[in-house]
């Protein structure tokens, strides 16, 4: 409480990740030991490449590996001290751990508010009601939209999902790319969202995005994730300032190297993959 | 021509087709959060007023008590069927999956005839006078009763699927399982209780109909009935169920119409609804109310 050092080492992780392996359909393996640590209560971000390996990393912490024919082979996944890896979503979902699966999977042929309620299912207290008024706090604009919830903008169907999550009550959200698809200006609004969820609710958050600079001013660590391994991690000031992000993930590093030809650290980068 | 007949028969055919309308809602209530086709939906209805009957002469009890009994024996006989028999089957192809259905409709189906005899018996009578006089027509009670039950059942369908959390939850595995299990939500426990509620109302048909032709392997055959109403209304849409089976009620009564006065083919009435689903397979095999993506079977 009102420390401003951020030491991870002493916190409190609530989940953490020991050195997994994924395999899918017994043969194509996709993880080759990660391993991560997300403290109580803060915003973690794991960042990287399309095909590294992100989303997989969450459907094996949610158990939606499960239901597409992928395994943990190895390692373990403790969430609050217990081994939760190959469990079944929804014992996983009970357990207090909940994902915002990519592409903003609402369920288009219900209305909004039917849609909030099933992020409710697994709960039997009374407060369902006022839930739904808080995610309308979050987000304003979902409750004018009486139709199907398959009409709402790509940026209202985002916002949707992230309410829904809010609605189960969980101490964990994990967020697969909640910037796909939307414009610049609503990718901020729902990061700023995100951060105040955060804060508010006090719900413990892994982020995964290929947006780098808005995750890393959002979360407080970063993992860098490549071909199913972490290339890379630190505190977000960290990464935010290293050569290679700068490089590679945040569009920036020195001006006057404009062609690869020049770049330095490329024989780093293809070291990591 | 006789119109006191022809109204009469378009009557009959509204309120055998509410029935209609009950029975494929069952099956689509199956199609649609389990993707299995039924074909034993019509050993539901056999086994449910065999069940009612054995309740009421055998054992001897009264209605209202032997009545509930066979909806609970309904509801668990549901629940194992899935359990036991369905729920190894998720995951393989939807070929084997019908051949299964089809399996369970003829070992009931013998199973019925072994117990309990081919003969077709009589329900005990449950209300006191046969038929009422309605604006100079002719309606068994137990038929209105039927339509007062169908009514109930499918206002009760409508708020089970708005407002129920488990018919949330059945909506939302029907439009996508994955996400429904990343909201927590139990696939088997919607799977069982799919299975559970369409055995269930499906009995209560079963026995509504036994009341007023008596019990008989014949029942079953209703089952068959369900595809013309389901393929016309679309296999999976709720509403299209009902609309359905009000028009393959009424078309095969106006069938048996046309047939007694003009054409004399014979029994028109069983086969009309199935001429009418060769033609609309050929012209809309999405159904009217289908979703167009689905599966043919």
């Amino acid at each position: 409480m009102g420390d401003a050092v951020q030491n991870t080492e002493t916190r409190e992780s609530i989940l953490s990740i020991n050195n997994i392996e994924v395999v899918y359909d017994e043969v194509i393996l996709v993880l080759r030991g990660i391993s991560l640590e997300v403290p109580k209560g803060e915003i973690v971000t794991l960042l990287g490449p399309n095909g590294a390996g992100k989303s997989t990393t969450l459907k094996a912490v949610s158990g939606l590996l499960k239901t597409e024919d992928g395994e943990v082979t190895k390692g373990s996944i403790m969430f609050k001290g217990e081994a939760i890896s190959n469990r079944d979503p929804d014992d996983i979902v009970r357990r207090g751990i909940f994902q915002v699966m990519e592409g903003r999977r609402i369920i288009e042929d219900m209305t909004v508010v039917e849609n909030l309620r099933l992020g409710a299912y697994t709960r039997r207290d009374r407060g369902i009601r006022d839930d739904i008024d808080r995610v309308f706090n979050y987000f304003p604009r979902l409750k004018e939209r009486t139709g199907l919830a398959g009409y709402l903008s790509g940026g209202e169907q985002q916002m949707l999902a992230i309410g829904r999550a809010v609605m189960a009550r969980p101490e964990m959200i994990l967020l697969d790319e909640p910037s796909m698809g939307l414009s610049p200006l609503l990718v901020k609004e729902v990061f700023g969202i995100i951060r105040n969820i955060n804060q508010e609710q006090g719900i413990t958050m892994l982020l995964v995005e290929q947006n780098a600079n808005m995750a890393l001013h959002c979360a407080s660590y970063g993992y860098v994730m490549e071909s199913g391994k972490i290339a890379l991690d630190g505190t977000s000031e960290e990464l935010l300032n290293n050569e290679d992000m700068k490089e590679f993930y945040l569009s920036g590093g020195d001006k006057d190297r404009k062609s690869f030809k020049n770049l330095k650290s490329y024989k780093r980068r293809k070291r990591w993959m | 021509m006789n119109f006191e007949l022809l109204i009469q028969l378009i009557v009959n055919g509204l309120i055998v087709g509410t029935l209609y309308g009950v029975v494929a809602m069952c099956f689509v209530l199956i199609y649609k959060s389990t993707r299995v086709v039924n074909f034993a939906q019509g050993e539901f209805l056999l086994i449910g007023a065999w069940t009612c009957w054995a309740m009421l002469v055998k054992f001897e009890l009264p209605f209202y008590v032997g009545f509930p009994l066979t909806l609970v024996f309904m509801l668990v006989f549901g629940i194992v069927l899935q359990v036991v028999v369905l729920r190894p089957m998720i995951g393989e192809p939807i070929i084997s999956v019908i051949m299964v259905t089809i399996g369970l409709s003829m070992f009931f189906q013998a199973l019925v005839a072994w117990i309990f005899g081919g003969y077709t018996k009589a329900f005990p009578t449950v209300f006191e006078t046969a038929s009422v006089n309605i604006a100079g027509l002719q309606i068994e009670t137990a038929y209105l009763m039927s339509m007062v039950v169908s009514l109930v059942i499918m206002i009760g369908f409508y708020f089970f699927f708005k407002y129920s959390r488990m018919g949330l939850a059945m909506r939302a595995t029907a439009f996508n399982q994955q996400i429904a299990q990343s909201l927590g939500i139990s696939v088997k426990h919607v799977f069982a209780a799919a299975w559970a509620i369409s055995a269930v109302v499906s009995a209560l048909a079963g026995v509504v109909i036994g009341m007023v032709n008596g019990v008989s392997s014949a029942l079953s055959f209703i089952g068959i009935k369900v595809f013309p109403v389901v393929i016309l209304g679309g296999l999976d849409s709720i509403v299209g169920s009902i609309v359905g089976g009000l028009m393959i009620g009424v078309l095969e009564n106006l069938a048996e119409f046309f047939d007694s006065q003009w054409l004399h083919f014979g029994n028109m009435y069983n086969i009309a609804p199935f001429y009418a689903l060769v033609i609309i397979l050929m012209i809309k095999p999405y159904g009217l109310f289908g979703t167009k993506d689905i599966e043919r079977i």
